[in-house]
């Protein structure tokens, strides 16, 4: 077993392996089991209605939480949070935006919290997800819409090779949903990879990527 | 790609939360107040009589300003657990128990280093003898700390309950009791003359371990927390 994992070869650069996932919750099963794995340069959305634990999959996933059930692999090794800060990028549906604090003091932060990928500052960050000119205004003066382009903007400067989104598509515009998707697409060319969770109405169109659906086992 | 080293996230965390105490001036200067509006009633409710204040002065103050350092705890971590900024800490490739650290220390100097400073005003309105100042002055100094740090371990393991300020309350003053008995009693024996020294190297004894475990305890209560 040991072997296996420490031998490149045998198991192909597999970032991130779910086996026999599951969630219960009083007793009562959410989902799972669940086995899933997820390669560089791909998209995995995660499907649910309301309550079929995407959210909490995906806090397990960035470690947040522990698997009820089953385990979740990292490079073939057992997942912990130590290990996957360096490569993890997390938008909860709680954005991690200070309102007191504008766009550029937000994103100045998240630098200095995760560091920096080459050849981008947060100005071109900002105007590359549609917010030039608002850099000194503070969040709290921002639509909701706004808000989720400047947490759109820290994906794009922090090194992270994994993106664990959560409901990306909420909040935005048909141009913003658009955006998402050219965000995820320069992502995955660069190598990768991105968990979504979706509840339908929108969802990740280029390509073709790899569908979860959550449904509760009762 | 360059990852940020921990030392910048820290300076990072510290510049980021001295700006949100900036923005949010208003309610920095609240347990300030609090601490001056207790004291000052105090003559007005035991009378002017210097004896009487004399004796009390240093009690007063230690108590009002351990209350108004009470009244600023939950706020700790609160606003970073209700914008996500707390999951976003936790995610970050950085030890947990230092960043916690860095907002424990901002906490300590925007809330306690005001009231230490306020303190020789609160004192000459109380009458203490000259003499007893600075012992009050490093008594404050040690335990002002120690209550941070306490504290951020009790506020860590309540945040994940909604109102929880009774409960972190409850928590939190059997714990400060000892700091209390410890540093107004060093005042106490400064005032009647005698030996002070042994009341203030406890605390200083505590304040040390405190620094080491506390950032480790809050961090360990808030990853649980969060789950």
């Amino acid at each position: 077993m040991n072997d296996q994992a420490s031998d490149p070869a045998e198991q192909p650069a597999t970032l991130l392996q779910a086996q026999r996932l599951g969630l219960s919750r009083n007793q009562e099963v959410i989902f799972g089991p669940l086995d899933f794995s997820l390669h560089p340069g791909e998209v995995v959305l995660i499907e649910g209605d309301n309550g079929s634990g995407k959210t909490t999959l995906l806090r397990i996933l960035s470690g947040l939480l522990e698997p009820y059930d089953g385990e979740v692999l990292l490079h073939g090794e057992p997942l912990t949070l130590a290990r996957l800060s360096h490569q993890v990028a997390l938008l909860g549906h709680l954005l991690g935006l200070k309102l007191e604090l504008t766009a550029l003091e937000n994103l100045r932060f998240s630098i200095g919290l995760g560091g920096i990928r080459r050849g981008i500052t947060p100005e071109l960050a900002l105007a590359s997800v549609g917010l030039e000119g608002y850099e000194d205004q503070p969040i709290r003066t921002m639509s909701a819409g706004q808000r989720k382009r400047v947490a759109l903007a820290r994906l794009l400067l922090v090194p992270a090779g994994l993106w664990l989104l959560d409901e990306p598509y909420a909040n935005l515009d048909r141009e913003g949903i658009e955006l998402v998707n050219r965000l995820l697409d320069h992502h995955i060319h660069r190598g990768g990879a991105a968990l979504i969770t979706s509840h339908g109405a929108y969802a990740y169109t280029s390509g073709m990527p790899r569908r979860i659906r959550l449904k509760a086992a009762a | 790609m360059k990852y940020g080293t921990t030392g910048a996230a820290c300076a990072a965390l510290l510049k980021r939360d001295l700006l949100l105490v900036w923005r949010r001036r208003g309610d920095a200067l609240n347990p300030l107040l609090f601490a001056i509006i207790v004291v000052s009633l105090f003559p007005f409710a035991l009378g002017p009589e210097r004896t009487v204040l004399e004796r009390i002065a240093a009690g007063t103050i230690f108590v009002a300003e351990l209350l108004a350092m009470l009244l600023s705890l939950d706020t700790l971590f609160r606003s970073d657990l209700e914008d996500g900024s707390l999951e976003q800490l936790v995610v970050s490739p950085h030890p947990l128990s230092l960043l916690l650290a860095c907002k424990i220390f901002i906490h300590w100097m925007t809330t306690a280093l005001p009231l230490i400073v306020i303190a020789p005003l609160l004192a000459e309105l109380l009458h203490l003898p000259d003499r007893v100042l600075p012992v009050l002055l490093v008594a404050l100094l040690l335990s002002t700390p120690l209550l941070s740090l306490i504290g951020a371990v009790c506020v860590a393991l309540t945040i994940g309950m909604r109102r929880s300020g009774m409960l972190l309350t409850l928590l939190v003053l059997p714990l400060i009791v000892p700091v209390l008995i410890f540093g107004a009693g060093a005042c106490n024996a400064a005032q009647s003359g005698f030996a002070f020294h042994a009341p203030l190297l406890w605390l200083g004894a505590w304040l040390v371990l405190a620094l080491v475990l506390a950032p480790l305890a809050a961090a360990a209560a808030l990853k649980i927390s969060l789950s």
